[in-house]
C-alpha cells in the first residue's frame, strides 16, 4: 500500500498541476515566463517575511510576490531600462535579499533546499488545504477574466476599442499568477515553479485548436507529470520537486515530437 | 490665421443629427513630436471618408483618437451618445503561440457571441472559414475575418485602418466592394486608412488628405486638384490620384519625392501612430 505520506504529495502535486496548467497558458501566450520566474525567486523575500513576522509563510510568499508584481508593472513605465534587465535585477535581488535576511534570523533553522527545489513529501494536510482553497479561489478569479484577458492577449488596441478595461485585468492577472506561485513553492521549490506554468502549456500547445482546448489539455499533462514525477522519485529514490519537471520535459518532448509530425502530415 | 480656417474648416456634408464623430480643433503629440496638429473631421451616416497621407502622417493616429484608445493633448473628440464603433487596427496578426480558430477569434470579443459570429462571418462571405485555423487563413480571409469581428457589435461606424494589407489586387477589390455593400445595407458611416497614397477606394464620399494637419479634403476627383495635394505629393501623384488603381506599379516615377518608394512605405508603416 501507499504510505499516507505519498498520497498527501500526490493530492497536493495535483491540486498544484490543475491550477497551474490553464494559468501557464496565458504565461507562455503572454510571454511571461521571466515574469513568473521574477515572482518566484523572489518568494524567498516571503520566506524571510514570513518568518519574521511569525505568520504563515504561504501567506508571507504571496503577500510579497503581490508586492513584486505590482512593483515590476509600476516600475515598467519607466523606459531607461528594459523590462527583461529589471525582471532580472527583481529576480536575483530578491533571491540574494531572502537568502541573507535568512541567515540573519538567528534561531531559525531554516531547509534551504526545501525552498529552492520544493518538499513534497513533506506536506501536510494544512498545506493541502491552502492549496485546494486557494487554487479554488484563483480558477474561479481565472474564469471571470478569461475571456476579456484572451481579447487583451490577442490585441490589446482591439480589446481596448471593445470596451475591455486593460489594467485591471492584467493587474488581476498579476495578483492569481502570484497565488499560486505561493502555492506551488512547497510542491517544486522557488527555482522549479515556473516549468510546471510553461511546460505543460508547451506540450500542450501542438494538438490545441482553441484557447481553452489549450487549458484543459495543459492541466492535463501537468497531472500526468506530477503523477509519473512521483512515482519515479520512489522508485529511483530521486528528489521529488525535480523529478516531476523531468517528467514534464519528457512529456514536452513527446509531445513536441508528436506535434512536428502532425504537422508535416498536414503539410 | 484666415487661410489656416478655411483649410480646417470641415465641410458639413450632413445635418447634425445624422452625424457620428465630430472632431474638433485635435492635436496629438507624443512627448515634443506633434503628430497631428489642429484637425477637424467629421463622418456622417452612410458616408465613407477616406483618410490619405505619407507615411507618419498621422492617419492611425487619427483614427486611435477617434476609437478613444489615445487622449487628445488637445482639442476634442466627440461621439454621438451611444454610438457602436467596429474597430480594424493596423497590422492585426494572431501570434501562433496561441491557437485560434475563426469561430473563436470572434466569440472572444464579448461574452454570449456565438450567434452574432455565426451573422458577421456571412455577412462577409466566409461562413465556410468558421472552423479553420486563424493561422492558417490567406491575407484576404483574415481580413474578411477581422472586418465580421468589427461587425459583431453592429457598429454604426467603421473605422479601418489599412484594412488591405496584405491582400492581393483581386481580393483588394472585393474588399472594398464588400465594405461599400455593407455601407449601404447598414447605412454605417466608414473611416477608412488607405493602405496606399493614390488609391482612394471608389465609393468614398470624401477624401482627407493628412499630413501633421489636414492639407485638403473634398470629394475625390476634387482633392487631386487641390494645390496642397500637389504641392504635397508632387503633380506626378496628384494625377494618379486613383479612385481604386494599380499604384503600385508605377512607383518608381516618385524617385527623389518625398513621399514614397513601395519600400518606405512599408519600413516607416511601423513607427507612425503607436
Amino acid at each position: 500500500m501507499m504510505e499516507e505520506f505519498f498520497v498527501r504529495a500526490l493530492i497536493a502535486g495535483l491540486g498544484v498541476a490543475l491550477v497551474a496548467g490553464p494559468l501557464g497558458c496565458f504565461v507562455v501566450w503572454r510571454r511571461m515566463a521571466y515574469f513568473g520566474a521574477t515572482l518566484a525567486h523572489s518568494a524567498l523575500l516571503g520566506v524571510a517575511l514570513g518568518f519574521l513576522l511569525g505568520i504563515n509563510l504561504t501567506l508571507g510568499i504571496a503577500v510579497s510576490s503581490i508586492a513584486i508584481a505590482l512593483l515590476i508593472a509600476g516600475l515598467q513605465r519607466q523606459r531607461m531600462i528594459s523590462a527583461d534587465t529589471l525582471l532580472g535585477i527583481m529576480a536575483h535581488g530578491g533571491l540574494a535579499i531572502g537568502l541573507v535576511a535568512l541567515a540573519f534570523m538567528s534561531g531559525v533553522r531554516v531547509d534551504l533546499m526545501a525552498y529552492l527545489f520544493g518538499d513534497v513529501l513533506a506536506v501536510t494536510w494544512r498545506d493541502i488545504l491552502w492549496i485546494y482553497v486557494g487554487g479554488a479561489a484563483v480558477m474561479l478569479t481565472l474564469a471571470v477574466i478569461w475571456r476579456p484577458m484572451l481579447a487583451i492577449t490577442l490585441n490589446e488596441d482591439l480589446a481596448r476599442a471593445e470596451g475591455v478595461r486593460v489594467e485591471p485585468h492584467q493587474i488581476a492577472f498579476m495578483l492569481i499568477l502570484a497565488i499560486v506561485i505561493a502555492l506551488a513553492m512547497k510542491v517544486v521549490g522557488v527555482l522549479l515553479i515556473v516549468s510546471l506554468l510553461i511546460i505543460p502549456a508547451a506540450a500542450a500547445r501542438p494538438f490545441s485548436r482553441t484557447p481553452e482546448h489549450m487549458a484543459l489539455l495543459s492541466a492535463g499533462a501537468g497531472a500526468v507529470s506530477v503523477v509519473a514525477g512521483l512515482f519515479a522519485s520512489l522508485y529511483w529514490n530521486t528528489p521529488a520537486g525535480p523529478s516531476v519537471v523531468v517528467a514534464a520535459c519528457l512529456l514536452f518532448a513527446l509531445a513536441f515530437g508528436a506535434g512536428a509530425r502532425l504537422d508535416r502530415r498536414a503539410a | 490665421m484666415p487661410s489656416d480656417m478655411q483649410v480646417a474648416a470641415p465641410e458639413a456634408p450632413c445635418p447634425d443629427a445624422d452625424r457620428l464623430i465630430a472632431v474638433q480643433d485635435l492635436s496629438v503629440s507624443f512627448g515634443a513630436a506633434s503628430v497631428l496638429s489642429h484637425v477637424d473631421l467629421s463622418v456622417c451616416e452612410g458616408e465613407i471618408v477616406t483618410l490619405i497621407g505619407p507615411n507618419g502622417a498621422g492617419k492611425s493616429t487619427l483614427v486611435k483618437a477617434v476609437a478613444g484608445l489615445l487622449a487628445p493633448t488637445s482639442g476634442t473628440v466627440w461621439r454621438r451618445p451611444g454610438l457602436r464603433l467596429g474597430y480594424v487596427p493596423q497590422r492585426l496578426s494572431i501570434d501562433r503561440v496561441v491557437p485560434l480558430t475563426v469561430r473563436r477569434f470572434l466569440t472572444s470579443a464579448g461574452s454570449g457571441l456565438g450567434k452574432a459570429a455565426k451573422t458577421a462571418l456571412a455577412e462577409v462571405d466566409a461562413t465556410h472559414l468558421i472552423e479553420q485555423s486563424v493561422h492558417d487563413l490567406s491575407g484576404g480571409e483574415f481580413q474578411r475575418v477581422t472586418l465580421a469581428r468589427a461587425l459583431l457589435r453592429k457598429p454604426h461606424l467603421l473605422l479601418l485602418d489599412e484594412p488591405l494589407q496584405g491582400v492581393d489586387l483581386g481580393g483588394q477589390l472585393a474588399l472594398y466592394d464588400l465594405i461599400g455593400r455593407l455601407r449601404r445595407r447598414h447605412r454605417m458611416g466608414v473611416l477608412l486608412v488607405s493602405h496606399d497614397l493614390h488609391v482612394v477606394m471608389g465609393s468614398t464620399d470624401r477624401v482627407l488628405c493628412i499630413n501633421n494637419h489636414v492639407c485638403c479634403s473634398g470629394a475625390p476627383e476634387s482633392v487631386q486638384q487641390h494645390p496642397e495635394y500637389v504641392a504635397l505629393f508632387g503633380p506626378e501623384a496628384a494625377r494618379r490620384l486613383a479612385i481604386y488603381a494599380h499604384a503600385h506599379d508605377h512607383a518608381h516615377d516618385l524617385a527623389g519625392n518625398v513621399i514614397d518608394t513601395p519600400k518606405d512605405h512599408h519600413q516607416n508603416g511601423h513607427g507612425h501612430g503607436s
